[in-house]
């Protein structure tokens, strides 16, 4: 076996043989899931109280109009003196007091509609309210010019813009989100995996260092190969991990999901059964349609520059991780090195979130997906809203070119730091290191 | 005797500071051989050239008449002295791994550490890790690793530290034992009396400079003063030893006796051989006590770097 090989494969069996690895690859999706499941609980709970509140309307006009609903049950207190519908409703602790005066029919431009109450609604109660008095106000309106309210709603117009390009491809919206969201997700990924797995990397260049190792071992292998077979052996153990999380959080995510949907009572589950009914019509286009936009995405083109960027990322960013673990002797002086890595991929991450979605194809979005060190991140984003093929080729040449000479500058301070013990080296001093 | 090693004018400078100032050496095939200096005189600079570990600014080094390529670290052994094992590793499978990194097959290299484990005795630590050994067993299975692919060439950094003084001599023996059977040993230490015992050869290193090579004895030789420890039992030692004084250089000496003698150091010049000295010491009283004063390796290296500074 070649010592490359052997190499990578104790990286790999030392990353996952680690019981922190191994503890935290079987208990992130459970927290994960755990955590989600929670906060969709707590959503729950917080939507089944029913808020009571009560309305003095002096204009008679809304008698009909609150509903009582899931959310909220109305009382009429407009038969009482507006001081009295106050204090029963103090007294009878409702949640609070809705008074439309006299004045507020035209309109709503005399006095203001006022709300009572000890603590302020919230922002969905307040809508509803506001909707309904609105809607009555209007048609109120529209009955007093003479109009007629049912011709009004018939010759509402509803428009949906159809995005075509000129060889005639025709996009829409949606396909619009699915591109972000496949851009987003997948320049999101690879920093999560940049940042967990050279971490790693570099955790384990301290730990030979703090050992005493490395220099047993580098009388047996060059360091660069040494480096090499870090970055790869931890990779690997990435992917495993990646892939274990994904497969155990999609199952535990789907035992979930039943858990909950058991947890309703019957009448809310017929209930949600009706409205499904009525909305599965909806349901079943949105699918075919996503489906349809899914179809139209050119994969094959995207999961082949997704490997490439995702490899060449990884790289790039490891290679440097790996020579700051060989300039340091422990995890914490590796702290003031951090902002190169950090700043470019938080910079990618902001450009490919604000600037991408806002204008694929803008000046900023170009440009950082140009720049090796956020390329990976924002090219991408932009790849799924169709770059030109030499866009790519560009930046991918960058890619690769500054890969190499990250590397190998890298090497060389990995070659020089990992014999270097008891100083904490300064920025000066690694640029010393890469010309020895 | 044909050299297995041969370092030719070797420099190595990091920045402004020259670690290594035209050094040679020349290390012959089946010797011990010593590479002494103190402390940041740039021995480890030399042996990680000789290792490939740093490459040299100038310079060449031969390793059986072949200019050093990577594929010679197979030839060579090497116990650094900053050392040290992954700690949370077992025992076996670092050595395995260790051993094949030295380009040993698996299976080679399991059979070759059966053999050492059972020669040290410690077949139990193969499943143990490194954290639950001591530093002094931990020693024990950073030599096995060193020495596993039976190199041409090893090179002992400090190997004695850590070891108590019986493991130190189980650890000695097997050196002189692989001597024995054609490896060629460099060892690089501060303690004087294991030079002393062990070395043929000896380099000395001070300052980024190589100020002494050869073999022992000749070093020795060309450090004697012709001088001899000389235990004399006369009736009026008064009156001889001021007659000695005035023939011969003479300075008192201090060894044990079990009589009154009298003690001194005679030094001679080029022109009077020993056997004269001796005839002329036999006329003045019986002689009980004759021997010549050899310098120590540790009295050649004060000297030479004092010398030096």
């Amino acid at each position: 076996m070649s010592n490359l090989k052997l190499i990578i494969k104790r990286e790999f069996i030392a990353r996952v043989r680690n019981k922190t690895f191994v503890v935290m690859t079987f208990l992130s999706p459970l927290i994960m899931v755990a955590m989600v499941s929670l906060i969709a609980w707590l959503a729950t709970l917080n939507n089944d109280e029913v808020r009571k509140l009560a309305f003095f309307d002096e204009t008679g006009l809304f008698k009909n109009d609150f509903k009582d609903s899931d959310a909220i049950n109305y009382i009429d207190y407009s038969l009482l003196t507006l001081n009295d519908a106050k204090d029963s409703v103090v007294l009878k602790k409702l949640d609070g007091l809705l008074y439309i005066p006299e004045s507020s029919t035209n309109s709503g431009q005399g006095l203001p509609i006022q709300f009572y109450s000890d603590e302020a609604p919230s922002i969905s109660t307040l809508n509803t309210i506001e909707s309904i008095i609105t809607t009555k106000l209007t048609n109120q309106n529209f009955i007093e010019k003479g109009l007629d309210i049912e011709a009004i709603e018939n010759s509402r117009a509803k428009v949906e813009i159809q995005l075509e390009n000129f060889s005639g491809e025709k996009t829409s919206k949606m396909s619009s989100y699915i591109k972000m969201i496949f851009g987003g997700a997948a320049g999101y990924f690879l920093m999560m995996f940049i940042i967990i797995y050279g971490n790693m990397v570099m955790r384990s260049v301290i730990e030979e260092k703090s050992n005493r190792i490395i220099e047993i071992i580098i009388s047996s292998v060059k360091p660069l190969q040494l480096m090499m077979g870090k970055i790869l052996g931890t990779s690997f153990a990435g992917i495993l991990q990646f892939a274990i999380w994904v497969i155990l959080g999609g199952v535990l995510m789907f035992i979930a999901g039943i858990f909950i949907d058991l947890d309703v009572d019957p009448n809310n589950m017929q209930e949600a059964l009706k409205l499904l009914e009525k909305n599965q019509g909806g349901i079943v286009a949105n699918a075919t349609e996503i489906l349809f936009e899914l179809k139209k995405l050119p994969l094959l083109t995207l999961l082949l520059s997704f490997l490439i960027y995702f490899i060449g990322g990884y790289f790039l960013y490891s290679s440097i991780y790996a020579a700051i673990g060989a300039a340091v002797d422990s995890e914490t002086d590796s702290q003031q090195f951090m902002l190169p890595i950090i700043l470019p991929l938080m910079l990618g991450i902001y450009v490919g979130f604000f600037s991408v979605i806002e204008n694929p194809h803008g000046t900023v979005a170009t440009v950082f997906s140009m720049i090796p060190l956020t390329s990976p991140i924002v090219m991408l984003m932009r790849i799924p809203f169709g770059v030109h093929w030499w866009e790519v080729l560009i930046s991918m040449l960058l890619l690769i070119g500054s890969i190499i000479f990250i590397t190998w500058l890298a090497g060389r301070i990995y070659r020089v730091g990992i014999l270097m013990y008891g100083k904490k080296p300064t920025y000066k001093e690694l640029f010393k290191w890469m010309k020895y | 005797m044909a050299n297995l090693l041969e370092v030719q004018q070797a420099t190595k400078r990091f920045g402004t500071f020259t670690a290594l100032n035209n050094v040679s050496i020349q290390v012959p095939k089946g010797s011990i051989f010593g590479l002494l200096g103190p402390n940041g005189a740039g021995k480890t600079t030399l042996i990680r050239i000789i290792n490939q570990i740093t490459l040299p600014d100038e310079g060449n080094v031969l390793l059986d008449n072949e200019p050093l390529q990577p594929h010679h670290v197979k030839d060579i052994g090497y116990l650094p002295e900053e050392r040290g094992l992954y700690k949370s590793m077992k025992v076996g499978e670092q050595a395995l791994y260790l051993a094949q990194l030295k380009g040993l097959s698996k299976t080679e290299a399991k059979e070759r550490l059966k053999y050492w484990f059972d020669k040290f005795d410690i077949t139990h630590w193969w499943d143990k890790k490194i954290q639950e050994l001591s530093k002094g067993m931990a020693q024990k299975v950073q030599f096995i690793v060193t020495v596993l692919h039976r190199p041409k060439l090893l090179i002992f950094d400090e190997p004695f530290s850590g070891f108590d003084p019986i493991n130190a001599n189980v650890i000695k023996d097997e050196i002189l034992q692989l001597q024995e059977e054609g490896a060629t040993v460099i060892f690089s230490t501060h303690r004087m009396e294991s030079v002393e015992e062990l070395c043929d050869h000896i380099a000395l290193i001070h300052k980024s400079k190589k100020i002494l090579e050869g073999k022992v004895t000749d070093i020795k030789k060309a450090y004697k003063t012709n001088t001899f420890e000389v235990g004399l039992l006369a009736d009026n030692s008064m009156q001889v030893y001021a007659e000695l004084q005035d023939k011969f250089k003479v300075v008192p000496a201090d060894f044990k006796t079990i009589d009154d003698q009298l003690k001194m150091k005679i030094t001679l010049d080029n022109n009077l051989s020993s056997n004269e000295l001796l005839q002329y010491l036999s006329n003045k009283g019986q002689v009980m006590r004759f021997n010549e004063v050899i310098p120590g390796v540790n009295e050649i290296f004060i000297k030479t770097i004092t010398d030096n500074e």
